[in-house]
């Protein structure tokens, strides 16, 4: 067939230019234009104060220097955990306490207006309840944490990670840009795989998409932070407290980029296999970022999307936990029952059954992981407004919690499945369900072999 | 009575220049963002009205040249080329004036369509960095505005320059590169060639110097254009979807 | 293409400046490279090493960009030695 078709002026074209083409065009052709960018500069452009030229560079001294570079990295990981825990306490107890408020109007309404119990039950004790607690729970963090990245990232300082990072990602054969996107993830895993496409190298891409989820987003901190300052912190009060739970915290997030890196040495050593693609970073210089208009975008950019996402999740979860809360079966609920039926595995991983169902339910947003849990424990058929931590604390210990407990369940919450929206990015990213099923399966195993390793070790060494 | 017409304006620039900053206080919330047709390349576009006239603002990925290296560079050079914009708005980094022209130099030589946009000025005032402003804009036969994006001065006068060239009131003369004899000697060999494939819709010379440089990648994309039809060049991959980070 | 021996620039010191005459990299890489101005008979300044040892960060017309050793063992010049202040 082809050889009828007359041919085509294009490839004549291509043909002839190729013909006309040398080894070093490229480099003659970009050696005229810097030239004569150069050529102009000269003329154009006068520097008055070579001091002031090296700013960046004095400052990248201590930044990425042999010694500082990387303490300086975890302090401020920790100083941004500190900030966010320490800031959200305050404003996320005020909005539960007007969600609280608002709920008694709502519920008199109710009663005015003689719906049955059921719909009450579905829309104010379900719906209700779900999407309010997860807007007191996150908005506050989110509305701390984003900013202060953001601001980091303004002022130029993420580069410098990636720069500090690059050899231990080179080293386990994923690209150096990897420490951006993970960056991203501490925000929202969902957002983090979409920013992979900074990296080209599909292979690398990969890598970045199935390790992504190691790193706690923001729907998993509130977990973390709870857990870290209700067993882990105990002993310790006000600024002591709140210190012992940050470095808890960021030993949770150093634990997550040493399984992200095992992770994906193993991988490019075997699914993933080949050689990190080169790369150059540019280390732009640091400028102060405009901290209000910083503070404004991000809200709007960040906040404002993934709580809403959070909220079209928490919605139908809150109804169908308290549907499954509020039909029985024999004399306990269905809630209950799936509980028990998980209980014999769970406790091989140091948990216990509602917690792993907890985790089942909680696939569509992380963040209601939580409020599930104390819907099971409580089985009053709806998430409760637990007034203070403490009573808090006094639910878990009444249901067998000691710290190990607690210590299982933050490292299965790090470690475990990407959320139902991570999961959908993944597969619209990678346009394979082997990849994306591969994304679900690999850190649910890993979770699943940490908190089983711990739990069994713990036994054995009788710490419990 | 030009209410309903829309002009076009693509936003180029190295990363790292505050390309977006540029954008945001362009658009202000009238953006949305989704992804370029067929790419993995982030496509943010954006509205604004100036003078009762209606402007649609395409914030091209952050590239270092138009070379197709990458998915990025191919997704902003198509649209220069293909699309057409009314006026595209190379923004520069005034403190890294140097490397960052090399980007403008490449516009200029798809288009004659451009104003070069200095940004950072604050910075580079605060670094002791001095630009002969009308000398720079004389060298590179086109507009040169210098602003401060993010502290929001400069920005009149860059809208009123676009206006004024969207209405033709600006003639500009794009600096031309010269080569090295045996690449001058090649283009003249291929530019009849080109001519007669390509016809004169597209920019002869540099279409010339891409086909040296063995970028096979934009023949077929040349190959791939139903010509005439993108002349308003308007809807240009505009697939947006909802919004997603 | 030159008689003298030409050095790595992966061997310059921090501090020190260089001379590109020469890249000996394929494909995109070079070209990437050569955008970022990293071009034959430019001067490049060794700024430092990352904490790791690896990669390490060069001006480069007036910027600031980090390569790895795989790319700066395969960029060839001369070291400036003249001064050392910069």
């Amino acid at each position: 067939m082809d050889a009828t078709v007359p041919p085509n002026p294009f490839d004549e074209l291509l043909k002839e230019a190729q013909h006309l083409s040398g080894d070093d065009t490229r480099e003659q052709i970009v050696s005229a234009i810097f030239q004569t960018s150069q050529a102009i500069c000269k003329e154009t452009v006068t520097y008055t104060k070579q001091e002031k030229l090296h700013e960046t560079e004095k400052l990248d001294r201590i930044f990425t220097s042999k010694i500082w570079g990387f303490p300086i990295m975890l302090a401020m990981l920790a100083v941004v955990i500190y900030i966010t825990i320490a800031g959200a306490n305050v404003p996320s107890s005020l909005l539960a306490e007007f969600f609280g408020w608002l709920e008694g109007y709502i519920t008199l309404a109710f009663e005015k207006m003689h719906a049955p119990e059921w719909l009450y039950g579905i829309l104010v004790l379900g719906l209700y309840r779900g999407t309010t607690w997860v807007v007191s729970v996150m908005l506050p963090p989110m509305a701390i944490f984003f900013p202060i990245f953001a601001l980091l990232e303004n002022y130029g300082y993420l580069p410098r990670v990636a720069f500090n990072m690059d050899r231990l990602f080179k080293k386990s054969g994923a690209h150096g840009k990897q420490s951006l996107t993970m960056a991203m993830g501490f925000g929202c895993n969902a957002a983090a795989i979409m920013s992979t496409r900074i990296i080209e190298s599909p292979r690398e891409r990969m890598l970045a998409i199935l390790t992504n989820n190691f790193v706690p987003c923001n729907g998993r901190w509130p977990t973390l932070i709870l857990l870290a300052s209700l067993f882990m912190a105990a002993g310790y009060t006000g600024g002591w407290k709140t210190l012992m739970t940050a470095s808890v915290v960021v030993a949770m997030v150093v634990f997550g980029i040493v399984v992200t890196l095992t992770v994906s040495w193993v991988l490019s050593k075997t699914a993933l296999r080949g050689v990190p693609t080169h790369y150059t970073l540019e280390l732009p210089p640091y400028r102060r970022p405009k901290i209000w208009d910083t503070i404004v975008r991000s809200t709007l950019d960040k906040s404002v999307y993934v709580l809403k996402r959070a909220v079209t999740v928490a919605a139908p979860a809150g109804v169908l936990t308290w549907v499954l809360a509020n039909i029985h079966i024999g004399d306990t609920t269905v809630l209950a029952y799936i509980a028990h039926l998980l209980d014999p595995f769970a406790r091989q991983l140091g948990l216990d059954g509602y917690i792993l169902m907890a985790f089942i339910l909680g696939l569509p947003a992380n963040e209601i992981v939580l409020p599930i849990l104390l819907m099971g424990y409580l089985s009053t058929g709806a998430l409760t407004e637990v007034d203070g931590l403490r009573s808090l604390k006094q639910i878990f210990i009444d249901h067998g919690w000691t710290w190990l407990t607690a210590l299982n369940m933050m490292l299965f919450s790090l470690l475990h499945y990407p959320c139902g929206t991570t999961l959908i990015n993944i597969y619209k990213e990678t346009k394979s369900k082997k990849w994306t099923f591969v994304a679900f399966a690999l850190p649910t195993g890993i979770a699943i072999a940490v908190t089983f390793t711990t739990a069994h070790i713990a036994q054995w060494l009788r710490f419990i | 009575m030009t209410n309903n017409h829309e002009y076009t304006i693509a936003l180029a620039g190295n990363p790292n220049t505050g390309k977006s900053t540029l954008f945001n206080v362009l658009t202000g919330l009238r953006q949305h963002t989704g992804n370029w047709p067929g790419k993995t390349v982030v496509h943010a576009e954006g509205f604004f009205t100036y003078k009762d006239e209606q402007y649609r603002i395409i914030d091209l990925p952050g590239t270092y040249s138009l070379y197709s290296n990458s998915a990025d560079e191919e997704v902003a050079r198509d649209f220069i080329i293909f699309a057409k914009p009314d006026v595209t708005l190379v923004v520069l980094d005034a403190t890294a004036l140097e490397r960052n022209l090399n980007l403008a130099l490449q516009v200029l030589e798809m288009t004659d369509r451009v104003i070069v946009c200095l940004n950072l000025m604050d910075e580079a005032k605060k670094k002791g960095i001095i630009i002969d402003i009308a000398k720079l804009s004389k060298k590179l036969g086109v507009p040169v505005v210098p602003i401060s994006a993010r502290n929001k001065e400069g920005i009149d006068e860059l809208l009123e320059t676009i206006a004024r060239m969207v209405h033709g009131e600006i003639q500009t003369k794009p600096t031309k590169i010269s080569y090295s004899r045996t690449i001058e000697e090649k283009i003249a060999k291929l530019l009849p060639l080109v001519k007669e494939v390509i016809g004169d819709e597209y920019p002869a010379r540099w279409i010339a110097l891409r086909l040296l440089d063995g970028d096979t990648s934009l023949l077929h994309a040349l190959q791939s254009q139903p010509h005439h039809l993108l002349k308003g060049g308007a809807h240009y991959g505009c697939h947006c979807s909802a919004k997603s980070i | 293409m030159t008689q003298v021996k030409l050095e790595r620039l992966c061997d310059a010191q921090p501090g020190e400046r260089f001379r590109i005459t020469k890249i000996n990299i394929e494909g995109t890489m070079k070209r990437r490279l050569l955008d970022l101005g990293f071009v034959p008979g430019c001067e490049v300044t060794v700024l430092q090493k990352s904490p790791l040892g690896d990669p390490t960060a060069y001006r480069v017309s007036h910027t600031t960009i980090a390569l790895r050793n795989e790319e700066s063992s395969n960029i060839y010049g001369e070291r400036i030695r003249d001064d050392k202040q910069s």
